[in-house]
């Protein structure tokens, strides 16, 4: 990876808007504007059409040869299905109220970042097949036919949006970039267009369970090896079930907190809780990612990969599901989930009610999953947790809402509420960066990648700063998140925006604050990193804890 | 077609405002120009009738201005005559009928001058 | 922007020309009605051809927080959960412009004190918002201030807006507020889309033009009021007849309402295949007019596709050793597999 520049570098680098009209200008694929093409053994294997090889860089694409007419046919077929794409394609007034709502525009001011222009180059494509206007008059209206250039652009600009859906919030019609950027990447996808860092985890989570594929057994050790590490911070060894059948809850969070720094630390937190509550639960190997990479590929990905969850917890028995903290996985389960796969098995009980508070939880009668922050939120209320958040002093944390809980479910009230339970010190970000307004990580949707680290930096400039601004002003030092892949990518967007602020999910603040019956004292929190103001050798005084 | 419902009730909507000066109009008598009463002894106005048609609000207003605040009470005319500057004794002299003169044409055309809130009520308007 | 201008004036021209040239009656029946019927047919037809497409998938844009614990406040008209709910937010949307009323600017600061570096900060922006509202609203007022013209006798509502909009009594004629405020809010919206960088780096001949007719219709509207005064007796006279299908003569009608009128009609007959869809097309909108209850109570999407993944069965086929090794249940023993 080059090194980064500065981030007063990075910003002042930002270009001047091209002189001429955009459909002149191309973009130009530099090392670093783009993500590394997707193998073509991984394609093959996914049946994917048209696998190939090419490089992005290169002038020739190796495009099939009949690629005009793959395209042009896709996306007849595309406009057929979803009215949603019909309708963006005709009523965007150009009003530019998206503009600078795009983290991609404001970081690299590339006019095609702006939302509205995004969408335009393919708007262009369709004026001249299916408006009057486009017919008639062509170029002068911004119509213009398909072209190896404008396949390379679409690429190009379809992978630099996350689909965080924050232009869709301000947009008066609301035009939902995030829909027109999958069909893009769908329509390439059909000539053989996809990336590695997709690709290559949509290949894992299909035929062994989660994206790094890892297999059965390593799944099984890696998650003993933290219920190792929980037992020798708390004392005690949380269960960890596994594709047991006959329990009420099946439990699916994104492989990420399983092997990644610091989701780990979140998945941990999610063991002591559940050994607290005795919660009748099982882990699946098998359907062991929450997260969906097939939900930047297409929507039958999507479908494809979400299928096992209900296909498991029919298998299990399970009476309803709890999903772990994951944002694209909640956008799938919350907007998809149920017409992709419902009805959701018979065996799921009516409406999932928590087996401590005894709460239903009306909003997810259909697809009979629930969020693990309403789960807590619900506990929580109800007293069920004995907590002190005071283990949790040595940090001041902001939250970051993710674009997909915020924007496509609207879970923002849940995690704060957990969050001031378990934190004596909670601030929030600008108000324009947070709830229904946060910025996207800058690196979602699949661009979680390295190759494009500096493309990420400056997606990921408004919620830097907006991190960087409390941390100047309120000695912020921590940030929490319930997304897996924010826990990837916000640690190295904090350390080049914000450094010396740490990442982590939610739960693992709930881990380190949940006073659990017969723990050992805690001179650590679940990173085993010393606890400021403990003695670890001054005798614990059981009693008073006990009472609390 | 999908929620065919919802999208021909829009479409009825739309179609039945957007036509609507078709439909309410339809099967009624033609409209015809106001019969508005002329003077019977005068056969000329201060100016032609085309004129006055167009700007007889504007001369109004260009008399009262004239009048009260110019102290001038003499108009001339396009072709050259001169009149006194009066409502009351120019123009009510011949229009003295001001229910099927003034207020046909005002009512047919929405039109609600404000003269009458300084000036005394012609006759005819009872 | 040249463009856009050079096809207005010419579309205004040439009913100039043809209104003195003896063709006022191409210009002032055959054409509104043309534009009429392709109005009403074309704006129609977009919609059918919208709804011919399903919405396979519920995705609206969550604004709040949505429905779920009883002890957590929803946002009701951001994120509804329900019908009425959802009602709610499209008349928000639709009567208030909600969503453009968030609108902030961006402004990218590169040594900020706080930051000690680089600062997005955002402004609150809401003129866009307050021009397009006014447009739109005087735009309406207009529009129903026109009935008086297809109407007899005027009905009292509408004589009402009239004693509204001329509350100021300033003037004879009356000046009606919504005219000016209309060009007023016109001029701004055009004036943006030239002095706005990114707004005029994605304008387009589809973005001028009807801004410009709009401003042209407006502008011949109130010349025809205020300046050149056409004796509008006669023309409630003609517009009669075209509303009773029975064209009154065209002689004698001012040029300028030719203009206007051919203005008009170019604007219904442009209207049904342009960006000025949006009109139908916010009520179509997929991310504002359905609740956000997919959880509640499944959509059901027309075409899906029937299921294909990797069963557990093929994933225990592929990894039953591994799994027996590390103890974990299976559905076959690997003695029973092998048999």
């Amino acid at each position: 990876m080059a090194k980064l520049p500065t981030p007063h570098e990075l910003m002042a680098s930002r270009k001047d808007f091209p002189a001429g009209s955009w459909l002149d200008v191309k973009p130009e694929f530099a090392p670093g504007s783009f993500c590394y093409p997707a193998k073509v053994e991984t394609m093959e294997r996914l049946h994917m059409p048209h696998p190939h090889e090419w490089d992005p860089a290169a002038e020739d694409w190796n495009l099939p040869d009949n690629w005009e007419k793959i395209l042009c046919d896709a996306f007849e077929e595309r406009l057929e299905k979803h009215r949603s794409l019909k309708l963006f394609m005709d009523i965007c007034v150009r009003c530019g109220a998206c503009a600078d709502k795009c983290h991609f525009f404001l970081g690299t001011n590339d006019p095609k970042n702006m939302p509205v222009l995004r969408a335009e180059l393919l708007r262009s494509l369709y004026r001249r097949d299916y408006t009057m206007l486009g017919k008639l008059l062509g170029a002068s209206v911004g119509a213009r036919g398909w072209d190896k250039s404008v396949v390379k652009e679409l690429f190009y600009y379809a992978y630099q949006c996350t689909e965080c859906r924050r232009c869709s919030l301000f947009c008066p019609y609301g035009i939902d970039t995030a829909e027109i950027t999958a069909i893009v990447r769908e329509l390439l996808h059909e000539v053989g267009l996809g990336t590695h860092w997709i690709m290559d985890p949509v290949k894992n989570c299909s035929f062994t369970g989660n994206h790094l594929g890892i297999q059965p057994h390593s799944f099984v050790e890696i998650v003993e090896m933290l219920a190792d590490d929980c037992e020798t911070i708390t004392g005690i060894r949380p269960k960890t079930p596994f594709n047991e059948k006959g329990h009420e809850i099946l439990f699916i969070t994104p492989s990420g907190d399983v092997f990644a720094d610091p989701g780990i630390y979140t998945f941990m937190g999610y063991l002591l809780l559940f050994h607290e509550l005795d919660l009748d639960y099982t882990f699946s190997t098998y359907a062991s990612e929450g997260g969906n990479f097939g939900s930047f590929v297409s929507f039958n990905m999507a479908k494809k990969l979400n299928a096992k969850m209900y296909a498991e917890a029919e298998r299990l028995g399970a009476k309803w599901i709890l999903g772990g903290e994951c944002g694209h996985m909640w956008r799938v389960i919350n907007q998809y989930m149920g017409t992709y796969n419902g009805p959701a098995p018979s065996c799921m009980m009516d409406v999932p009610t928590s087996p401590i508070t005894g709460t239903r939880f009306e909003n997810a009668a259909s697809t009979k999953m629930v969020h693990i922050a309403e789960f807590t939120a619900d506990l929580i209320r109800h007293n069920k947790l004995n907590l002190d958040p005071s283990r949790n002093d040595h940090i001041i944390t902001t939250f970051h809402d993710s674009c997909n809980p915020a924007r496509a479910m609207g879970l923002l009230e849940e995690p704060r509420y957990i969050l001031k339970a378990v934190c004596n010190n909670f601030v929030e970000m600008p108000e324009n960066t947070i709830r229904e307004q946060t910025f996207c990580c800058g690196s979602g949707s699949g661009l979680n990648t390295e190759e494009i680290m500096e493309l990420r930096m400056r997606a990921g400039m408004p919620r830097g700063n907006a991190l960087r601004y409390v941390q100047q002003k309120y000695d912020v030092n921590h940030m929490a998140c319930v997304c897996a892949i924010d826990r990837a990518t916000l640690t190295p967007l904090a350390n080049y925006w914000a450094p010396g602020v740490t990442v982590s999910g939610l739960h693992e603040l709930v881990g380190n604050a949940l006073v659990m019956k017969g723990e050992q004292k805690r001179t650590m929190d679940l990173r085993q990193e010393d606890l400021p103001n403990v003695d670890p050798d001054e005798p614990e005084d059981d009693a008073e804890q006990g009472e609390e | 077609m999908y929620n065919a419902k919802a999208v021909i009730v829009g479409a009825v909507i739309f179609a039945v405002l957007f036509s609507s000066p078709f439909w309410l109009n339809f099967g009624k008598d033609d409209y015809k120009r106001p019969d508005v009463v002329l003077p019977k002894n005068e056969k000329e106005c201060v100016e032609p009738v085309e004129y006055m048609r167009a700007e007889h609000m504007a001369l109004l207003n260009q008399w009262r201005d004239q009048a009260l605040r110019n102290e001038k009470r003499v108009y001339v005319s396009s072709t050259g005559k001169e009149w006194t500057i009066s409502l009351q004794n120019t123009c009510l002299k011949c229009h003295n009928d001001y229910a099927n003169f003034c207020e046909k044409c005002h009512i047919a055309n929405s039109v609600y001058p404000y003269c009458w809130t300084c000036h005394i009520t012609p006759e005819g308007k009872k | 922007m040249i463009a856009a201008l050079a096809m207005v004036a010419l579309i205004g021209c040439i009913a100039w020309a043809g209104a003195a040239g003896g063709l006022a009656f191409l210009f002032s029946v055959v054409l509104p009605y043309v534009a009429v019927i392709i109005f009403v047919v074309g704006v129609i037809r977009r919609m059918v051809y919208w709804a011919k497409s399903p919405v396979p998938f519920r995705i609206p844009t969550t604004g709040g927080q949505e429905a779920s614990l009883d002890f957590i406040k929803q946002e009701k008209w951001d994120c509804p959960c329900t019908k009425g709910q959802t009602v709610v937010r499209m008349l928000l949307e639709v009567l208030t412009f909600r969503s453009l009323f968030r609108n902030t600017h961006a402004e990218v600061l590169l040594n900020d004190p706080v930051n000690k570096g680089p600062r997005v900060v955002y402004y609150s922006s809401k003129w866009l918002w307050v021009f397009a509202l006014l447009f739109h609203y005087c735009f309406l007022v207009v529009f129903i201030r026109h009935f008086r013209f297809f109407m007899d006798p005027v009905p009292g509502c509408i004589t009402l807006i009239e004693t509204l909009d001329g509350l100021m009594q300033v003037g004879v004629p009356r000046f009606y507020v919504s005219g000016g405020l209309l060009l007023v809010a016109l001029l701004f919206l055009l004036t943006r889309r030239l002095v706005n960088e990114r707004v005029r780096y994605i304008s387009l001949l589809n973005d001028y033009f009807p801004l410009l007719l709009l401003i042209c219709i407006v502008a011949t509207g109130l010349c025809m009021r205020y300046f050149d005064k056409a004796d509008i007796a006669s023309i409630k006279v003609f517009i009669m007849g075209l509303a009773h299908l029975s064209p009154a003569s065209t002689e004698g009608l001012p040029s300028l309402f030719v203009v206007h009128l051919t203005f008009v009609s170019v604007l219904l007959l442009y209207f049904p295949f342009s960006k000025l869809m949006h009109m139908p097309g916010i009520f179509f909108s997929p991310t504002r007019n359905v609740p956000n209850d997919t959880r509640r109570v499944r959509h059901v999407n027309p075409w899906n596709p029937p299921k294909q993944f990797f069963t557990y069965a093929e994933y225990e086929d592929e990894y039953r050793e591994f799994m027996a090794d590390a103890g974990l249940p299976l559905e076959k023993q690997p003695e029973k597999a092998a048999e």
